[in-house]
């Protein structure tokens, strides 16, 4: 038998290790959507003011083994001579509790508990899995109006123009057809054959719709609500500002009194006081009178509050959000309460029986990814509370 | 490597086969393969050029990938224990490293081809796993790749519990599919395969055309004693497996008896290729770059670690030490031992035959060696890791304590109709450590999808014992009374 052979193969149609990584990737993209609740409500995504990007990191798939626990045992190490009982070999990182095991290899990890990888996964990686959910429900083609998109769209070829728009196929079918004329020797390139492709600018209507954010930030909004509001306007901006090209979204803060805010008050300030829900209400009718009419705009009004509204309101709200829903796509109203109290704003919301009235109710962090489902599909019939 | 580099490495591998043949070193037939790193990795981590497709080793190959591509790591070479014996190069080698890695690796495969723990490993089992593969293939056509990655999940989670031990008999009862079972009149489930089998191939012999009556009743069965190897008694026994399931653990549990010689015998057989490599390269004769080209490399391989032990740094160190201690043996040594001088050689040729990490260990890590390697124990105190022994005995056996059973806690099935129900309960052997709880947990439902009834585990929690145990829906946790 040959003692040995020396031999370099073309591996290059080898992708088996590549293939199976793919296959690990997609079980990444699964686990996110199975944990796009807990996700959502991730506070460092949230506290990242919705600009810079945050890496969050997953988990990578474990595999599970009948193993000894690394935390507990005592393992062997190798010193540099002299070593005494009491010397610290590793400062352990409090926070890698829950991630026990020895590094694996050669050249092994000096710290212990680095068993499992981190697939990192960016912002705009969940943000793809969850806005594939979402989409602004019953939106309708409005009357074609300012809101426009602007694009150039090249569809015409003249004799004069920029040189770097030449169009060469134009220019050289040009030249070689004056050749083909009498008394004409050889085809050659003449300032008169030149052709120039140019653009004209298309306006394309675009639908127009606007969203109504109103937030309660009285005094009974405490840290766990305010949290869950905002967690949902921050995707929520998010996500329309990623699908749709033209969406506005106006903020409303209200107390006992509404007024507009701009897009950092409404996320980072607080504010104090009684709760009159009417009066954001009243404030958001009246902006759409003044500036949306319905037959031009898509118009989804959606309110957050914690339901402990002033009791002799709740009569004038429900006569207000009827009103609200005629001229809207969607009214969206969510409470967040956290210890089931009964709530005397949705026990009065309880018995509409709008098609456009949607509620929905936070107990939990998680669940805001449940509000933004509820609020952000197609309408299934009817009016569902959580 | 351009193709003078290759023609060079050509002549000193031909260089280096005779020195180590001189040195006595008995290999089988090299077949060196330098190929791209992307090759290397992937081969690394399947374990194997041809295994089959899973999700799990294209995570560890992109893990290992990635440290490659940001320097963090690398691996130089990959030796597979096959007869003739493959060697993958690192084509980013420079010439003098892979002319180290084939000294190396004749290490390797003299360790291989000698080792009593590898007696009984088969030496084609890069061909038997491409068939294997092949045959997962086929199932993932006609069954869905879903159905086949759920079982594969479940399998290799429970690959490890087998029983290699060599008496033979265990290692060479390959479960083959379909003509295996045979059932007798008191439902007793045994095995058809012939005592004196001489190939793998015999049970096909004997397939004489009688498919096994099924009456539609599940066997259920008592281990007649308490049964190691947890995946045979499921492919044997497991009343929720069909056919071509079986036939797939079947296919891991013989991949994992193929592994378990190298979990066994990883710090002795990476010493002894270190040991060899540096001594073959000894007589190489080598410019002044690359000597001490070579001199870096080396000691990049032996380099000791602070959280582990590096097997290349103690396994070397102990080869070394018995070649001294029997080449040079002290008064006292030849007073009780009877042990002449000069027979060193000798000696560490004899070890690499008979022993395994265990005994390798046990035997010759002595109290010199451990003091001068400054070894110690260290454990978790409060936030951090401390130092918290260094007597030698104790540090002595925790490292043999930890080479036990490859390093993996020892589990035995108990009853395979537990409760009278059919339920499948096994005990883990605690010998002092206790099992990371949340992988327990996790992997109870594995072993509940192809048992298809509940599990139960029983180990050790906090000096008290515990039994798990996962119905399909939950896993419960409940104190054994006493």
């Amino acid at each position: 038998m040959i003692e040995f052979t020396l031999e370099r193969e073309d591996w290059s149609l080898h992708r088996k290790g590549q293939q199976d990584q793919e296959r690990h990737r997609e079980k990444v993209r699964e686990a996110i959507r199975e944990n796009l609740a807990d996700l959502v409500s991730d506070e460092s995504l949230i506290m990242s003011d919705g600009k810079q990007i945050v890496k969050v990191p997953i988990r990578s798939l474990e595999e599970y083994r009948i193993r000894y626990n690394f935390q507990k045992g005592r393992h062997a190490g190798t010193g540099s001579g002299n070593t005494q009982v009491g010397d610290v070999v590793a400062r352990g990182r409090p926070d890698q509790d829950g991630a026990p095991g020895p590094g694996q290899g050669e050249g092994a990890g000096e710290q212990p508990g680095v068993d499992y990888t981190e697939a990192e996964v960016t912002l705009d990686e969940i943000q793809a899995v969850l806005f594939r959910e979402l989409e602004l429900p019953d939106l309708a083609e409005k009357e074609a109006a300012d809101m426009t998109v602007e694009t150039v769209d090249f569809r015409d070829v003249r004799k004069k123009g920029l040189s770097t728009n030449i169009d060469k196929k134009r220019t050289l079918l040009q030249a070689i057809r004056r050749a083909g004329r009498p008394h004409e020797k050889r085809v050659s390139i003449t300032p008169e054959d030149l052709r120039y492709k140019t653009w004209e600018d298309i306006t394309k209507p675009d639908s127009n719709a606007v969203i109504l954010a109103m937030m309660d930030l009285s005094g009974s909004m405490g840290l766990f609500e305010k949290y869950c509001a905002r967690t949902f306007f921050f995707w929520m901006t998010r996500f329309l500002r990623t699908k749709y090209a033209n969406v506005q979204i106006r903020y409303i803060a209200h107390h006992t009194e509404a007024h507009e805010v701009d897009e950092e008050h409404f996320f980072n300030k607080g504010e104090s006081g009684g709760t009159i829900c009417s009066s954001a209400y009243e404030y958001a009718l009246t902006m759409i009178r003044n500036e949306y009419p319905p037959e031009r705009y898509n118009i989804y009004p959606i309110h957050f509050s914690d339901g402990d509204n002033l009791t002799s309101d709740n009569e004038k709200c429900v006569k207000l959000v009827t009103e609200l829903c005629a001229m809207s796509r969607m009214f969206g109203y969510a409470e967040v309460n956290q210890y089931s109290r009964a709530s005397t704003l949705m026990s009065a919301y309880g018995k509409f029986e709008l098609p456009q009235f949607r509620k929905y109710v936070i107990r939990e962090k998680s669940e805001v990814y449940g509000a933004l489902r509820h609020f952000f599909s197609q309408s299934s019939g009817g009016v569902r509370s959580a | 490597m351009t193709n003078e580099e290759m023609a060079q490495l050509g002549a000193s591998i031909e260089q280096m086969t005779d020195i180590a043949k001189s040195f006595g070193l008995d290999f089988y037939p090299m077949r060196y393969e330098v190929c791209p790193a992307d090759i290397i990795y992937t081969f690394g981590a399947y374990g194997m050029p041809t295994r089959f497709h899973h999700w799990s080793f294209g995570k560890q190959f992109h893990r290992m990938k990635l440290d490659y591509d940001l320097g963090m790591s690398r691996i130089y070479e990959l030796v597979i224990n096959s007869n003739p014996c493959y060697a993958f190069l690192l084509d980013g080698n420079t010439l003098l490293q892979n002319k180290t890695v084939c000294a190396h690796v004749l290490g390797h495969c003299d360790f291989f081809k000698n080792n009593a723990t590898f007696r009984y490993t088969s030496r084609d089992m890069v061909e038997r796993m491409a068939a294997s593969a092949e045959r997962i293939y086929h199932y993932e056509l006609q069954y869905g790749r879903g159905r086949v990655e759920q079982l594969l999940d479940a399998g290799l989670a429970l690959s490890e519990h087998i029983d290699a031990s060599t008496d033979g008999r265990n290692a060479r009862k390959v479960v083959k599919q379909q003509q295996f079972l045979q059932r007798r009149g008191d439902n007793q489930v045994v095995f058809k395969s012939n005592p004196h089998a001489r190939t793998p191939y015999d049970d096909l012999w004997e397939l004489d055309g009688k498919p096994p009556a099924d009456d539609g009743k599940k066997p259920i069965v008592k281990p007649r004693a308490a049964q190691k190897d947890v995946m045979l008694f499921i492919i044997e026994n497991s009343p929720a497996l069909e056919e071509w399931e079986r036939d797939i653990l079947s296919i891991l549990r013989e991949e994992m008896l193929y592994f378990w010689p190298q979990l066994e015998t990883k710090i002795m057989n990476e010493g002894w290729a270190t040991y060899w490599h540096l001594r073959i390269m000894r007589e190489m004769d080598l410019t002044d770059d690359e000597a001490i080209e070579f001199a870096k490399m080396h000691s990049g391989v032996v380099l000791p670690s602070r959280m582990s032990i590096n097997p290349y740094h103690i396994g070397l160190a102990i080869w070394e030490d018995i070649e001294r201690r029997w080449n040079e043996p002290t008064v006292d040594e030849i007073d009780k031992f009877g042990r002449q001088p000069g027979q060193g050689r000798e000696k560490i040729f004899e070890v690499r035959e008979m022993e395994n990490d265990v005994s390798f260990l046990r035997n010759y890590l002595t109290k010199d060696l451990i003091e001068k390697l400054d070894l110690y124990l260290y454990q978790k105190v409060g936030n951090d890791w401390r130092v918290v022994e260094t007597d030698w005995e104790k540090v002595r056996d925790t490292i043999v304590a930890s080479r036990v059973n490859g390093g993996i806690p020892v589990l035995y099935v108990e009853d395979g109709d537990y409760n009278r129900n059919g339920e499948l309960y096994i005990k883990h052997e605690y010998e002092g450590v206790e099992l990371d709880l949340r992988h327990l947990e996790r992997t109870l439902p594995y072993l509940h999808r192809v048992w298809g009834r509940q599990v139960h585990l029983q180990t050790v929690v906090e000096g008290r014992d515990v039994i798990f145990s996962y119905d399909g829906k939950k896993t419960q946790r409940r104190f054994v009374k006493e």
